[in-house]
């Protein structure tokens, strides 16, 4: 091998490989409607995301098992701990906080945000995630 | 040894800058890793996510000061030419000082954008953007006015140009969070498992040629074949990101195969860098950076390559997927790498800028070693408290927060490594600022 027939390999194989991602970049696209419901993202759906970055929960927290290790997964929190529970918490920590073992600091939250996280994780509770996590706690 | 071309010590205040944030990053791993631990540790003033934030962010911003300080010191001798504009270089190194630093300190005062990696603001984002076109540009430049161009700027520069294009991705913000999370890795993967890790071959490969003398001819098809492999395995290799989060299943099969491979690229590294040194036509002094440079090529083999393949087939990462199994793979594949290699190009470079002689390496090889073990053991730590959360959480449905709390060995190790680390940094660190004030007099063959 030549370093010039490397290199043609390196160019060749790069224009091939960034075509096939295209491909299924359109094709995951295509799947979007299905999987993931965009019509059931309502303006409570948008906001509740908008709160989730404002107050950069996934420095703690995973989603669909990305984001930080402190705390636990919240893709799935409203089928593992059920609304109501979910709601006492973010009322709890828009006061002072939760938690003790980790501690999840004090967040000023309305209760429109508050409403629109719940929204938001009952859409993400609804994306297909290919059966993850394997149990409910995520 | 000395530089060949004045403007090569451009690289002097990026590697300084480089030092000092990556020693910040530390102080930050070392607090969340306290957190762990002792939870109200600076709570709230300085609560995880704001000091997770700070720790991740530093380290983006460290290695990209190390990677365009290492690029103005190779470009002159590479192209044969000085840096095009020595004051355009110096212009945009304060004009990401200043930009990180703003993000930084805007982090505690709450001020991101809430995005893992990508919590720079708004504007934070868009000077970063003109800083790194005002980079490639004096790069072009250079290598347009020097007299000849090589495989290994070549390359470095279409690695810079996929950094700043990817990190376009990062201003998309859909409301569909499973878009979000496609287009994130955009930026995160095709950075650093893509268009960082030519960066990292040519650097590498240019310290192959420094410090063996090989033929370059022969370093540059090695560096063809690597670049070769990375995009090959690693840009369809992106799908073993999209096993889980709602994109189709498809990904499982093709991120699946693309990414077992992506091993390949670090087993040629270490076959590259070990080939080289064993035929090399030359002693080079500077023993420090022949270290750090065969370093690399093996902590990266083992941190990106090896951790990476044990959890990339969906069939363990369906239980692997979100815990501290990551994180293993996370911190011991970022410091092969990448700290690794900018580390050596410090190495190399320095005495270079300095005009004196690599001498008093024992405290700089001391810190190698210090730094490369704790990197080791943290990384053996996390795995281990991984294992114990697979087997809790995700085999016998334990609750997360009960889980948790059987890991706390882990966790205690990991932070008694953090801190052997932090040691290690601050020998080399002291011996970075103040070469040859450690260690025995006498200059080394």
């Amino acid at each position: 091998m030549t370093k010039a027939s490397a290199r043609n390999m390196f160019i060749g194989s790069t224009v091939v490989v960034s075509a096939i991602l295209l491909v299924l970049t359109i094709m995951s696209h295509q799947s979007y409607p299905e999987r993931t419901h965009p019509e059931n993202i309502t303006e409570g759906v948008a906001w509740g995301k908008k709160v989730w970055e404002k107050h950069a929960c996934i420095d703690c927290h995973t989603l669909l098992g990305e984001g930080a290790y402190y705390a636990p997964e919240l893709g799935n929190v409203i089928s593992r701990r059920g609304e109501p529970y979910v709601r006492t918490v973010l009322e709890v920590a828009a006061i002072q906080g939760w938690g003790s073992t980790r501690r999840m600091p004090q967040f000023d939250l309305s209760e429109k945000d508050i409403d629109s996280l719940i929204e938001f994780f009952i859409w993400m509770g609804n994306v297909d995630t290919e059966n993850w996590p394997p149990n409910k706690e995520g | 040894m000395e530089y060949k071309y004045e403007s090569q010590r451009v690289a002097y205040p990026f590697f300084i800058a480089a030092m000092l944030l990556f020693a910040g990053q530390i102080i930050f791993g070392l607090v969340i890793g306290a957190q762990y631990i002792w939870p109200d540790m600076l709570f709230p003033a300085i609560p995880f996510n704001i000091a997770r934030m700070i720790h991740i962010n530093l380290l983006v911003v460290w290695l990209i000061f190390g990677f365009m300080g290492s690029a103005y010191y190779l470009l002159p001798e590479e192209v044969e030419g000085e840096i095009y504009s020595v004051k355009l270089a110096l212009l945009q190194f304060w004009l990401f000082l200043i930009g990180g630093a703003t993000a930084i300190v805007g982090y505690l005062f709450r001020w991101h954008d809430g995005r893992e990696f990508l919590e720079q603001p708004f504007i934070i984002k868009v000077a970063i953007v003109i800083v790194v076109l005002m980079f490639i540009f004096n790069m072009i430049m250079t290598m347009i006015k020097g007299r000849k161009r090589t495989s290994v700027s070549i390359i470095l520069l279409v690695g810079f140009l996929g950094l700043a294009v990817f990190y376009l991705f990062a201003f998309f913000k859909p409301e569909n969070m499973v878009v979000d999370k496609f287009y994130w890795w955009f930026v995160v993967h095709l950075w650093v498992e893509g268009v960082w890790e030519l960066i990292m071959a040519a650097l590498l490969s240019f310290l192959l040629i420094k410090l063996t003398g090989i033929d370059r001819e022969v370093a540059e098809k090695w560096l063809y074949v690597i670049v070769g492999l990375t995009f090959l395995t690693g840009i369809i290799g992106t799908g073993h990101h999209y096993y889980w989060i709602g994109t189709p299943a498809f990904w499982q099969t093709w991120g699946a195969w693309f990414s077992i491979f992506e091993v390949l690229p670090f087993a040629a590294m270490v076959a590259f860098t070990f080939k080289m040194v064993s035929k090399r036509t030359r002693k080079h002094p500077n023993r420090a950076a022949i270290l750090w440079t065969c370093g690399t090529a093996i902590v990266s083999f083992l941190g990106a390559g090896v951790w990476g393949f044990m959890h990339t087939l969906p069939q363990i990462n369906y239980f692997t997927h979100g815990t501290q199994i990551t994180a293993s793979h996370g911190h011991l594949a970022f410091f092969g790498a990448y700290a690794m290699i900018v580390l050596a190009m410090a190495s190399y470079a320095m005495p270079n800028i300095r005009k004196s002689r690599p001498s008093h390496q024992k405290a700089e090889i001391l810190a190698f070693w210090i730094m490369v073990a704790s990197m080791m053991f943290i990384a053996l730590s996390l795995t281990g408290a991984g294992i114990v959360q697979v087997y809790l959480q995700r085999i016998l449905a334990m609750p997360y927060m009960e889980t948790q709390g059987h890991m706390g060995i882990f966790y205690g190790l990991r932070l008694f490594f953090g801190g052997t680390f932090a040691i290690g940094l601050v020998i080399y660190i002291y011996d970075f600022f103040f070469p040859g004030k450690t260690g025995s007099r006498g200059i080394e063959a």
